[in-house]
This record gives C-alpha cells, structure tokens and sequence, in this order.
C-alpha cells in the first residue's frame, strides 16, 4: 500500500495530534488512505445542502489537523509537494480539483498570507452605483 | 451513500415543507410544538435545517447612509471576496444602490443584494440543480454541480449573482470559490449554522451605528424581524414577480 513516507517527500510537517485518545485519523489509516475522498463526498452533499456541519468528515477539519507549519513557520501549498495532501497525490498520480476552491491551509495561515490590510484588496469604489429612476421604480 | 436522485428529492420536498411555513407569515398558526421550536442559539451540527425557519433580512433604507458602504467591506471581507483590480469581472455578493428620484431630488441608499426568494428564478433555470433553495429559505449554488452556464445570471431580477472568470487563490475555508462558477450573497450561512444569528454586513452596519440591516427568523413570530415587519410592514423589490423575497426593504 503507498503512503506519503513510501515514496514522497520526507519533510512534512506532522499533523496536529490524534484525532482521539485512541485513534490516530478520524477512521482507521488504512481506510483513510484508500477511501477519504468517499467520506468527503459523502459529506459535502449533506454540508451544502442540508447544513450538517459536523466536524468528523468535514474537509476543514482534515486541512485544520494535517496541514501544519514546517519549521519556518511556512504553511505549505497545494501547489508544493510538502503539502500534505500533495505529498501522496503526486506520488499516486492523482489529479484532483478540490483546492481550486477550497483553502489548502487552515484559515490563519490565509489570512496571515492575505496580510494584515486586507481592505488594500477590496473592490474598488467604483462599484457603488448610483441610478437615476423616475418615481416609480419598486411595485408594491 | 446517498445518490443523487434522493437529494434533489430531498430538495423538491423542502419546497413543499416551506411553502407551509410561508403560510405562517400572514399571521395564520402554525401546526401546534412548530413554535417551541424557535430557540435562539445553534442547531446541533448533526442535525439538517429545516424549513421552520425561514431566515431574512429587514433593510431600513431610512438609516442607510449614501456614502457608507460598510456592510459591502464586510461582506467581502467575511466571505474572501477579494477584488482582482478588474472591477468588470470582479465578484459582487452585495453592492450599494443609490436611487434618487428626479422629480424631487430624494435620493434613497439601500445596499442589494440576493434576496432568497421563496420561488427563486435562478432555481427555476438551473439545468443541473447547482442554483437551489436550502430548506430554511437560503438560496445558494451548490458549486460542485454548478457548470457555469451562467443562466441564473440572466434570469436574476437583481442582478444578485457573479460569475468567477479566472483561478482564485487564498479562499478563506468557510467560502470556497473558484473559477467557472457563479456565486452570490449566501446569508452568512456559515455564520447562521454556527448559530451566530447575523451576518457580516447587519454585524458591520450596527458597529457604523446605521443599524439598517435586520437578519432574523421570518417564520418565528418573536423575532424582531418579525415583529417590525408586522407592525410597519416591508416592501418587496418587484414585488409583481410574486417571488416572495426573504429580504425586506423600508422607505422605499
């Protein structure tokens, strides 16, 4: 069975803990290894359409745990094959497309890398309207 | 697992569900234990919405400052709506409107944005069920499923919605967003699942003072929403759409 220490990179950041006391990974390694991306899809049909929000198989929550600083404190991207994720993926030859939207690193890692004057990336002023409309623009 | 022909099931039924729960709004009584219902604080994360809330927002177009686009920061800000510096492309969740009247020179401000119609046109058009309306009245994209066709855009009476035109990066973990899709205002769902009861521009208006922006619970009869509605009335934008919109506007 591969694993991100049989053939990738060496130097990923370890992930956070232990899920609990007794467990390692939210499931069994073994099964994360091979099916992870079930519990996900299984998950985000019941997150955005029935707004369960529960932590277990929650994406979040895998990048929260797994995705942590190397030692500079640099979190690692999707992009970079330290990524956690990346690290296996690209040793498997898995092409994936979840971070092109979804954040690859925990949220304080974002908005460290969006830095501190965020409004500098705000929309521009220019995107206030102002109409001009005779009396009756809104039916009652 | 579940398929996918049990989730758009799932969806269709919620429609019916909340058409009930609309009929609540006009002051009839809901089913008896419906009311018990309507605690503040959050839902379990276990447990699914339901369509006995019905979320909303109340616009005070009187307390909306011209100038102010505090609630339009906000928004970005909370959702990682960032600009790109092309503002013809750039992504707009809620946008300020300044209407002034030529025959007396009054203009009115109100912020607009997706007003989660209980009958949305951007459900209705969606050919592979991207565009849906979430059993508590939240109207959303369900982005794994959206193609980008861009037909909610066209069939929008308020211009709600964006399409996302080139790759994104630094999305915040609550927001994903990404290219070949269309997004709009969400209603902070992720802050009302938490249980926060706000969203980020009623939360940015209130800190600027303005306090124009009310989010509440238009099925619960105790919500301030509720009560202000019923006691001086809202108005719908295009009201003659029938689409019965969740966000309400006053002074207009």
């Amino acid at each position: 069975m591969f694993g991100t220490v049989a053939g990738g990179p060496e130097n990923i950041p370890p992930p956070k803990g232990n899920y609990d006391e007794d467990t390692l990974c939210v499931e069994p390694v073994e099964i994360m290894r091979r099916q992870h991306f079930e519990y996900i899809l299984d998950h985000r049909d019941l997150t955005v359409i029935e707004g369960i929000r529960t932590k277990k198989h929650s994406l979040i929550g895998c990048i929260d745990c797994h995705i942590t600083p190397n030692d500079e404190g640099v979190y690692a991207r999707y992009s970079q094959e330290t990524h956690f994720c990346a690290s296996c993926h690209q040793f498997a030859a898995v092409s994936i497309d979840c971070f092109q939207c979804h954040a690859d690193r925990p949220e304080e890692a974002i908005r460290k890398a969006i830095g501190p004057d965020q409004r500098a990336r705000r929309p521009a002023q220019e995107l206030l309207e102002t109409l001009q409309f005779s009396t009756a623009v809104f039916t009652k | 697992m579940r398929d996918t022909p049990d989730t758009t099931e799932k969806i269709s039924t919620g429609r019916r569900h909340f058409a009930r729960g609309v009929a609540a709004l006009g002051g009839l009584a809901i089913a008896p234990g419906v009311f018990l219902y309507h605690t503040a604080g959050a839902k379990p994360d276990d447990q699914a919405v339901s369509s006995q809330q019905r979320w909303g927002m109340l616009v005070n177009t009187n307390s909306c400052h011209e100038e102010c686009d505090a609630c339009v920061t906000a928004c970005n800000e909370e959702n990682g709506v960032w600009s790109l510096g092309r503002p013809e492309t750039d992504a707009q969740w809620i946008r300020k409107l300044n209407v002034r009247d030529r025959q007396t020179g009054h203009v009115t401000s109100m912020p607009m944005m997706c007003q989660h119609c209980e009958h949305p046109p951007c459900v209705d058009v969606c050919p592979t069920r991207a565009s849906f309306r979430r059993e508590d009245g939240i109207v959303l994209v369900n982005k794994h499923t959206c193609i980008g066709c861009r037909y909610c855009m066209m069939a929008c009476p308020y211009k709600a919605r964006s399409f996302i035109h080139e790759p994104l990066e630094d999305q915040l973990p609550h927001s994903p967003r990404g290219k070949g899709c269309v997004e709009s205002c969400t209603l902070c769902v992720h802050k009302v699942d938490r249980g926060d009861n706000t969203t980020a521009c009623a939360e940015a208006c209130a800190e600027e003072g303005h306090d124009a922006l009310l989010f509440g619970d238009l099925n619960d009869p105790e919500s301030e929403i509720s009560k202000r509605l019923e006691k001086y009335g809202g108005t719908q934008i295009r009201a003659d759409l029938g689409l019965n919109t969740g966000v309400r506007y006053q002074g207009i």
